[in-house]
């Protein structure tokens, strides 16, 4: 035989959630039925439960607004490659009302993380730097070559203790030509120079130590250059170059597909 | 995708209900949601396996919700009108009976901590434990938070009070 453990506040609890076993529930019930002061408390949450659950129920039963809809979540991700997208878009006066319309601009509008922000202007300054310093370079715009891109890649991870990879941008326009090790306060960066068919440069600046956030593109111009900003997987990445802001947007977007579609482990499914 | 789909939106009208119920603004209860889905899709190949997804969601919804109070707090005084309003005003609709709207006040008058367990085991149906998954708080916690919540809505609802006398035992 064993002995009854005593009614505690967590059975009333879990009594008025539904959650005890029967033979807990039927203790339960013998202890109601002689204390008063029990039974009206356990009778009072349990009307207060079940208004509470009346009061708002009409909001689940509402037919889900399309912007929830999952399908439309995802299809603006992978459209333009990051919802925050739109707010870069938006600043540069492109696509936004052919992307999300109004209300959605809107809201994406308000939405930039303050943090994600402070963290990247630095990041802006020195990509841009960067860029300005590398790519009127004739000599030796790269320390390691196009030529040796596995080792480049490669070497480059090891330093940033991140894995990184050399974009593909042909599809853009651009073609690899190598990338540098660069000095930052906190950790070191990379650069990848990129050449188009008209000797165009642009740089893609890449640096660790950001945060996990990911955050929605920015867009910085200094006098003529310009540059796309964001963070994603604690990579804080800049596309930087002296091209018009829809160009860079396109090639900004090309990167961060090509980087996000990258590791995703998948272990087993849910 | 379809997956994701599939998985995500059975627990959206949850969801929603969930974030009205804090907020009491239909356009700030979506963007809330909104912000949740997005934040689940993007993570969704970290998310653990091991848990159940609705504790997730609802673990995401909440951090996020606290952000946005943090903020606002931040913002300071400027905004003050447009807290309260936004946050304990339940919305005036005449045709509701009294005793419906009695609930969201007494709701309202717990201090944000017990409200959001009361909420999620109460309405949303989570189990203590994934209460507290979703919350980050020992099962103990969210077993006192939620004996003090029903106690308070009870005396609150019994004398119609909006300041509750604490009691010393």
């Amino acid at each position: 035989m064993t002995v009854e453990r005593p009614i505690g506040e967590d059975d009333l609890q879990a009594y008025v959630d539904g959650y005890l076993p029967p033979e807990r529930k039927a203790a339960v019930d013998a202890y109601l039925a002689s204390h008063d002061e029990a039974a009206a408390q356990v009778a009072a949450y349990s009307r207060q439960r079940e208004a509470l659950r009346q009061r708002l129920s009409a909001k689940s039963d509402e037919p889900i607004p399309s912007r929830l809809r999952i399908t439309n979540l995802m299809s603006v991700r992978r459209h333009s490659s990051w919802p925050g997208l739109a707010t870069a878009a938006a600043a540069a006066g492109l696509l936004a009302g052919s992307v999300l319309g109004a209300a959605g601009h809107a809201w994406f509008a308000q939405r930039s993380t303050p943090t994600g922000t402070e963290q990247i202007r630095p990041v802006a300054q020195d990509a841009i730097a960067a860029y300005r310093t590398y790519v009127v370079e004739t000599a030796h715009p790269v320390e390691v070559g196009a030529s040796q891109e596995a080792h480049l890649v490669q070497w480059l991870s090891r330093r940033l203790g991140k894995p990184l990879q050399a974009p593909d941008l042909t599809g853009q326009g651009f073609r690899l030509i190598g990338g540098r090790l660069l000095p930052t306060e906190s950790s070191p960066a990379a650069l990848l120079m990129y050449e188009d068919a008209g000797g165009k440069r642009l740089t893609l600046y890449a640096r660790p130590g950001s945060g996990d956030e990911p955050t929605a593109f920015r867009f910085e111009a200094q006098g003529d250059v310009s540059a796309f900003l964001w963070i994603d997987r604690d990579l804080s990445y800049a596309v930087t170059g002296r091209v018009d802001r829809e160009r860079l947007l396109s090639v900004a977007e090309a990167v961060y597909r090509q980087t996000e579609a990258q590791p995703a482990p998948r272990k087993g499914t849910f | 995708m379809d997956e994701i789909a599939a998985l995500l939106e059975p627990l959206i009208p949850g969801l929603r209900r969930h974030a009205w119920a804090l907020l009491r603004d239909n356009e700030a209860a979506d963007d809330l949601v909104q912000d949740t889905l997005e934040r689940a899709i993007s993570r969704w190949h970290s998310r653990r396996r091991d848990g159940g997804l609705k504790a997730w969601l609802f673990a995401i919804q909440h951090n996020l919700f606290l952000d946005r109070m943090r903020q606002r707090k931040r913002r300071g005084l400027q905004v003050g009108a447009d807290i309260l309003a936004d946050m304990s005003a339940p919305s005036a609709e005449p045709e509701d009976h009294a005793s419906l709207r009695d609930i969201l006040a007494a709701l309202d008058s717990l201090p944000e901590e017990q409200r959001s367990v009361m909420l999620l085991v109460s309405v949303e149906d989570l189990s203590y434990e994934e209460a507290a998954r979703a919350l980050a708080v020992p099962i103990g916690t969210v077993m006192s938070r939620l004996s003090r919540a029903r106690e308070k809505m009870r005396r609150f609802m019994e004398t119609g009070c909006t300041t509750v006398l604490r009691r010393v035992k």
